[in-house]
């Protein structure tokens, strides 16, 4: 079994302490972080993708009908999107347990 | 080993005057060292320079304290600095002035052996300007063994390019017309 | 074949450099470094050398694109000096934990205040410990000699780390002599083209200087350290191949008539060679004194410097810098740590001299070896003692 990075002697590591696999953030389940999630009430979605610009995480996907979808697996429920529509339709909800 | 040291003002061509020497004697097979006082660089302000040429290699590399040659490029420095300080009894003072050797004697009671010659008229002649270095140089070469005057022909040429005739016709003429008195 | 040339040791330098062929040099002018890097600028410009020279506004800029040149894979080179160096500080520390093999002249100058542009070793003094290899060289020949060895032992893959060669700012910068300059095809067969181990390339890409964690900072210390200290291998290695090639010996630690020598004198860089002029004649009046000079600054040639001692009974060490408050000349202090074990350890007498251009002369050195001898002789307990203060 490969030594976690945190086990591996001063001499085992890459060149000059190196990532050479580097990571995607798209590989972390950032979903998980959340306390409040997005919901939208698409009937007063004017499909401007204001939510979709100011997204930090990227987690906001144009739909086929020209509305938005939130992508739940990294969504950190951080609320900008919610704050920043222009017509009241995204709302923040509790995680629950 | 002969130590130089070059009195001049800055941008007179003190300091190129000892390159020019070290260069041709490392040419010549020998060793020398040429470099300046260290330190900023002021037009017009007296400044030296210093030369090592010997048959060894050079190791000591603190100022020149006693020279053997001290060469004076211009001669309104004479009454402002001491050139004789540390200079050798047996060394050799080569200044450029329009006086003789006995004016200069009397004037600043000078004991050594002196050479001297008219460079600035020498190179107002052959260069068109006051810019004494290359024309003391034939001076020098004269009144010292250090190197012989041809072989300051090659560093000239390339140094000076396109003016490198002028001031060889500069350093013969001084070689030429240099007076000097052994003591 | 090899040519004898009148040049200045900056000019030499800079001609090193091109026979390496380096592909960028990245650097900000300073007194007494600029003579370097402008002949650099114009080696280039005249297509004399290609390379990208990369003009910067500040050191810190320069190390920085350094950094970014070395790490993309170029032979990279840049020289400073004091407040230069000083500037790329920040940068200096990450070059070797990111193990980029950079070269580097330092032009030795002291650091302000006062303003000083003279020669003294404060400079490199200031980053001893940045994990920079750091060498010295005493006159021009040796500047252009380890300018080509340095490229070699930085991009081993044993060492990957970088180098700075330090010449006196003035002293050795400045100073017209002769150089046997080395052919282009005896540089190619000396030094091969540069390998990276790892490269920036966005085809199969890396990350370069990411945080590390406290689980693994420890680890990271540990290896640059070992890596620098293993180094003196490979130095050793291409000193003795370049001998081999072009008959000129190097070594970590130096010596000059130090045989049965029972007080040795210590100096580093292009003060040695009037050293050596005082030792030629403190032996001349049947004096038992040698000189011996550290090439190597970092890694610090400690068993070398131990296998030495043998016989010697009083050290008398050069410094040319000063630890403001600390226990000796920085260069004594270390080699009193180095010699603290040892049996019958030598008596070391610290001396700071040749401060911001002061010169030290023959008959300086002489004073100090016999001043030495005198305080050995006392078993004087002392930190330092500067040589040609005015009290």
């Amino acid at each position: 079994m490969t030594k976690k990075f945190n086990e591996k002697a001063w001499h085992e590591y890459d060149l000059g302490f190196m990532v050479s696999k580097p990571g995607c953030s798209a590989e972390y389940r950032t979903g998980d972080w959340r306390s409040q999630q997005p919901q939208t009430n698409k009937d007063k979605c004017i499909k401007c993708g204001v939510c979709y610009l100011v997204c930090p995480e990227g987690a906001i996907q144009l739909a086929a009908d020209g509305t938005y979808d939130f992508d739940l697996e990294h969504c950190k429920g951080c609320g900008i999107c919610a704050t920043e529509c222009w017509t009241g339709c995204i709302s923040m909800v509790e995680e629950g347990e | 080993m002969i130590e130089v040291r070059v009195h001049g003002r800055g941008g007179q061509g003190g300091v190129t005057s000892a390159e020019m020497l070290a260069i041709a004697a490392i040419n010549e097979g020998k060793f020398a060292q040429a470099f300046p006082s260290f330190g900023p660089e002021r037009r017009g302000a007296p400044v030296v320079a210093f030369a090592r040429v010997s048959d060894k290699k050079i190791r000591n590399r603190t100022k020149v304290y006693t020279p053997d040659v001290v060469m004076v490029l211009d001669p309104s420095v004479l009454s402002i600095v001491d050139v004789t300080e540390g200079l050798k009894s047996d060394g050799m003072l080569v200044i450029n002035s329009a006086k003789s050797i006995a004016e200069l004697r009397t004037e600043f009671g000078f004991k050594t052996s002196l050479a001297r010659v008219d460079a600035t008229h020498i190179a107002l002649e052959e260069l068109g300007l006051p810019i004494t270095n290359t024309t003391m140089l034939g001076a020098a070469v004269k009144a010292a063994t250090l190197v012989p005057v041809e072989a300051l022909v090659g560093p000239l040429e390339a140094r000076f390019g396109r003016i490198a005739a002028k001031n060889i016709r500069a350093l013969r003429r001084a070689f030429a017309e240099t007076e000097i008195e052994m003591v | 074949m090899a040519k004898r040339v009148g040049i200045e040791v900056s000019l030499a330098i800079s001609e090193a450099v091109k026979l390496a062929k380096v592909d960028a040099v990245a650097a900000y002018p300073i007194t007494p470094q600029t003579h370097i890097v402008e002949h650099l600028s114009e080696l280039v410009a005249e297509g004399e050398l290609d390379a990208a020279f990369i003009p910067v506004e500040s050191e810190h800029s320069a190390m920085s694109v350094c950094a970014g040149t070395s790490a993309a894979g170029a032979r990279t080179y840049t020289a400073t000096s004091s407040q230069g160096l000083a500037l790329m500080n920040e940068i200096l520390f990450i070059i070797p934990a990111l193990r980029l093999p950079i070269v580097m002249t330092i032009a030795n100058r002291a650091l302000s205040g006062p303003i000083s542009i003279w020669n003294d070793h404060s400079d490199i003094m200031s980053v001893r410990d940045t994990g920079w290899i750091a060498m010295f060289a005493e006159n021009g020949q040796e500047a252009f000699d380890l300018t080509l060895q340095s490229f070699k032992i930085a991009e081993d893959h044993r060492v990957l780390l970088p180098i700075s060669v330090n010449i006196d700012g003035f002293t050795l910068s400045h100073v017209i002599e002769p150089h046997e300059f080395l052919d282009q095809d005896e540089v190619d067969k000396f030094l091969p083209e540069y390998k990276p181990a790892v490269q920036l390339n966005p085809d199969d890409p890396v990350s370069m200087g990411t945080v590390g964690v406290p689980e693994i900072y420890a680890e990271a210390k540990k290896c640059q350290d070992e890596v620098l200290k293993g180094s003196i291998t490979v130095i050793k290695e291409v000193f003795a191949e370049f001998a081999e090639m072009f008959g000129r010996e190097y070594k970590v630690v130096e010596t000059y008539r130090s045989e049965g020598a029972e007080t040795l004198l210590m100096t580093m860089g292009s003060v040695s060679e009037t050293a050596m002029e005082a030792i030629d004649k403190l032996q001349e009046g049947g004096r038992k004194v040698g000189l011996i000079r550290l090439r190597l600054w970092r890694p610090f040639p400690a068993d070398e410097l131990r296998a030495e001692m043998a016989g010697v009974k009083t050290l008398a060490v050069l410094d040319r810098a000063v630890s403001f408050g600390g226990a000796g000349g920085p260069v004594a202090g270390e080699v009193r740590s180095a010699l603290y074990s040892i049996k019958d350890a030598p008596y070391v007498a610290s001396f700071i001299a040749g401060l911001g251009g002061r010169d030290i002369t023959v008959d300086d050195f002489v004073m100090m070896v016999d001043q030495a001898e005198a305080m050995a002789e006392a078993n004087e307990i002392h930190e330092y003692k500067m040589i040609g203060v005015r009290e």
